[in-house]
């Protein structure tokens, strides 16, 4: 049988293994000062404090909330404090199946989050109906309100949750302050219904 | 002096109550639920539902499906306990094919249940903490699910949504290193429960606050269709796995809890001795697997060639399993006719599978009797005069979960 | 004496000669049906009576079948003897042209949801009820999507190509 290695003999750290600095944007370094661009340090500032707003509907809700404990934390990356009002918050996370009836509610609340707003769908359901290719499920949030990041799985592993964020993450850090008055933007937008 | 500017909608003025929609999407609700109150202040005077945001059809869905392809729909009716669903499931498939399951198999299966049991019970009663405020006995038992998922992930691969079993046993063996996470649980939970009864049992703060709230009485709650933890804590002592036994329920040794008053602290009580009463089973079950030894120790499944994927080493060299195989997966095995309802202990109470045949080789209909479903009806009466912070704890201690109300 | 299937057998038989019929033990459960004006009846009967005493509604659901012309739903009523441990399948059948079931609210509260989703999947019409309207589909739905003629794939969908699940 294959040998199965689990963590019943902790190997000791190295401290200095163990933590890490993040990776500073380009710019100049002078003698007290740092320069750089404006997007950047914004992107830096917004992507390290993110504020979920945890959308769970069914079974991908309580793989978020495993991901949210103490096991998997969340809390690592900025998200600690999760809100649930949606003017509050930046990040939609849908976790779950949306069904037609929720449809409007869904899109009702992404229209009350203020700009800058990502949404990331979590889970096989979320992104294209899953398993329930039936009359009552919506195949997929995208056909109610853009989606920037899909985690895909059924459910997904926290870790795998953790990576969709991570990618969100990136997003944030790399967008132009420019992006949200654009004219593709505005056309995404109107795509969808939404002004 | 007139007012103009203003406009009120028409009787506005002569209602004393406050329409107060606790939507679909609320921090409180854990899952979608509405509910449109009529509000006195803070007293509750009637309250409305609305469920249906998560309808997937499954029933439908199980029309299009041969038996083995459901079970990963089961898992989504309380994917709390998925385990339960499936094992249920299988067990219905089984009394309806009349396979008998050899005693290995159905000690293993108890306790693969028994722990899904210990993790729905354990999200009801942190999250009855959290919605009274102490978020400390969540995170802390959390670490103890992630534990129990450790063990499904051994067997089945899958945290949550297990798909766990199949027809006539289990897909594998338990591997010894599920056995070692076993005996850690056991070893380690037992505290980790106390501690937490420490932390809310005789407190002070959370006996004031579920005392008394949300209760109901034994005739109602009958009537209702309570069954379940929420039917044992309202006095009735009706427990599927000791009226109807399946899965050897039988040769274990367990007492089951009842309440009294039916109110939130007599549900919190009943499913916390029920932790206590499951970690009690799965010793024993675990103790019945040892004694099983040599060829006997390696049995996992029952011989029913028709409903059982054969291995693949001999699918690739025995004929007989490469037509069985062929058999299986292309669809040539048709059921035979008859309908079956069987019941099984879920997280939530019965959960019933009416199951329907005519003859070909999906279901002809399937229907899920949904503990949830049934007792959220009796929703608004426990919470009518009563105020709207103990409505939230005792929606939460009803331990609602939207997958399997709607299905 | 304890409760078994004979003795509900007579029993009913007693009170509503032949009316009842159709009764069949499958996998250890009594199931039995009656025409659908005597379903309230039969529910009663079934409560009151000493020595039978079905006083716990399992379940209500409804069949469709197509081929029963004349009979094409069929309400399933699950009830369940709690003292003596004895389950019981009732059936009632209607043509699709008068759907209309008198409705058991009164005798149990737990039928209220339960007949309200099978009017939702199957278009049942429950005499009576105080709040028969759609529960678990949208309010605009205006077919019963359980019905054997409906399909399972909502049909405007445009990015589930058909061909590549087998059935284009």
């Amino acid at each position: 049988m294959r040998p199965v290695r689990f963590n019943i003999h902790p190997k000791e750290a190295e401290i200095a293994d163990a933590i890490g600095m993040g990776k500073a944007p380009d710019g100049v370094t002078g003698d007290g000062f740092f320069a750089t661009q404006l997007s950047s340090v914004v992107g830096l500032a917004r992507k390290n404090s993110l504020w979920p707003l945890p959308f769970a509907t069914s079974c991908c809700g309580i793989e978020f909330m495993a991901t949210m404990a103490s096991h998997y934390d969340l809390s690592r990356f900025g998200s600690e404090r999760v809100g649930f009002s949606p003017r509050q918050c930046d990040l939609l996370m849908v976790m779950g199946t949306i069904a037609k009836k929720m449809a409007p509610v869904l899109r009702q609340v992404y229209i009350q989050m203020a700009e800058p707003r990502w949404v990331i769908a979590v889970g096989a359901c979320a992104s294209s109906g899953g398993i329930f290719d039936t009359y009552s499920v919506l195949q997929g949030i995208d056909q109610v309100i853009p989606v920037d990041v899909y985690v895909p799985g059924c459910p997904p592993r926290p870790e795998a949750i953790i990576d969709g964020f991570m990618k969100i993450q990136d997003l944030v850090g790399q967008e132009s302050i420019r992006r949200r008055n654009s004219e593709q933007y505005k056309a995404l937008l109107n795509s969808y219904g939404i002004q | 002096m007139e007012h103009n500017h203003i406009t009120l909608p028409e009787g506005s003025i002569e209602k004393t109550t406050t329409t107060l929609n606790i939507g679909p999407t609320h921090p409180a609700t854990h899952g979608v639920f509405q509910n449109i109150m009529e509000v006195d202040g803070e007293r509750i005077v009637s309250s409305d539902q609305t469920v249906g945001y998560i309808h997937r059809a499954f029933e439908k869905l199980a029309e299009r499906r041969p038996l083995y392809q459901i079970t990963p729909i089961t898992d989504r009716l309380n994917y709390c306990s998925s385990p339960i669903n499936n094992m249920g499931w299988h067990i219905t498939c089984e009394r309806f094919l009349n396979i008998e399951t050899p005693k290995r198999v159905d000690y293993l299966r108890v306790i693969i249940m028994e722990l899904a049991r210990i993790s729905d019970h354990l999200i009801c009663n942190s999250i009855v903490g959290v919605d009274t405020g102490a978020y400390t006995g969540f995170l802390y038992v959390m670490q103890y699910r992630e534990l129990i998922y450790e063990i499904y992930e051994e067997i089945c691969g899958s945290r949550l949504t297990t798909n766990i079993g199949r027809i006539g046993g289990f897909e594998r063996n338990f591997s010894n290193t599920a056995f070692t996470k076993l005996e850690k649980f056991l070893n380690e939970y037992p505290k980790v429960l106390k501690e937490f009864e420490n932390l809310f049992t005789r407190n002070r703060i959370f006996m004031e606050r579920t005392q008394g709230t949300g209760g109901i009485s034994a005739e109602r709650a009958m009537n209702y269709g309570f069954t379940g933890p929420n039917l044992r804590a309202a006095g009735v002592d009706y427990d599927v796995r000791v009226h109807q036994p399946y899965s050897s329920y039988q040769d274990f040794n367990f007492t089951v809890p009842v309440g009294t008053t039916g109110d939130n602290y007599d549900r919190f009580l009943v499913r916390n001795a029920e932790m206590w009463e499951s970690i009690s089973i799965i010793r024993q079950a675990y103790e019945k697997v040892q004694a099983f030894k040599g060829a006997e120790a390696e049995v996992f499944h029952a011989d029913v060639p028709e409903y059982y994927l054969p291995k693949k080493e001999d699918v690739y060299t025995k004929m007989e399993a490469l037509i069985w195989h062929f058999k299986i997966i292309m669809g040539e095995i048709d059921l035979p006719k008859g309908q079956i309802y069987s019941p099984v202990e879920g997280g939530n109470g019965e959960l019933g599978f009416y199951l329907i045949s005519d003859g070909g080789r999906t279901p002809f209909r399937l229907h899920f009797r949904r503990p949830c479903f049934i007792y959220y009806q009796a929703y608004p009466e426990l919470i009518k005069g009563g105020m709207l912070s103990d409505a939230v704890v005792t929606m939460s201690s009803l331990n609602l979960i939207a997958g399997e109300l709607d299905a | 004496m304890s409760l078994n299937n004979e003795i509900i057998q007579e029993k009913l038989v007693a009170k509503f000669g032949d009316q009842v019929g159709q009764f069949a033990t499958t996998y250890g459960m009594l199931s039995f049906e009656a025409p659908k004006e005597m379903n309230l009846k039969v529910l009663q009967f079934l409560y009151d009576e000493p020595g039978l005493e079905f006083t716990f509604l399992t379940d209500i659901c409804a069949v469709n079948y197509p081929e029963q012309k004349g009979a094409e739903l069929v309400v399933v009523y699950h009830l369940h003897n709690l003292k003596e441990n004895v389950r019981l399948r009732f059936s009632v059948s209607t043509g699709l042209d008068n759907t209309e079931v008198f409705t058991a609210t009164k005798l149990f509260e737990s039928a209220n949801w339960m007949e309200r989703e099978t009017y939702d999947f199957f278009g049942i019409n429950f005499v009576g009820h105080p709040n028969l309207k759609r529960i678990l589909n949208v309010d605009e739905m205006d077919y019963f999507p359980l019905r054997k003629e409906f399909p399972l794939e909502d049909q405007t969908r445009i990015d589930k190509d058909d061909e590549m699940f087998g059935r284009g």
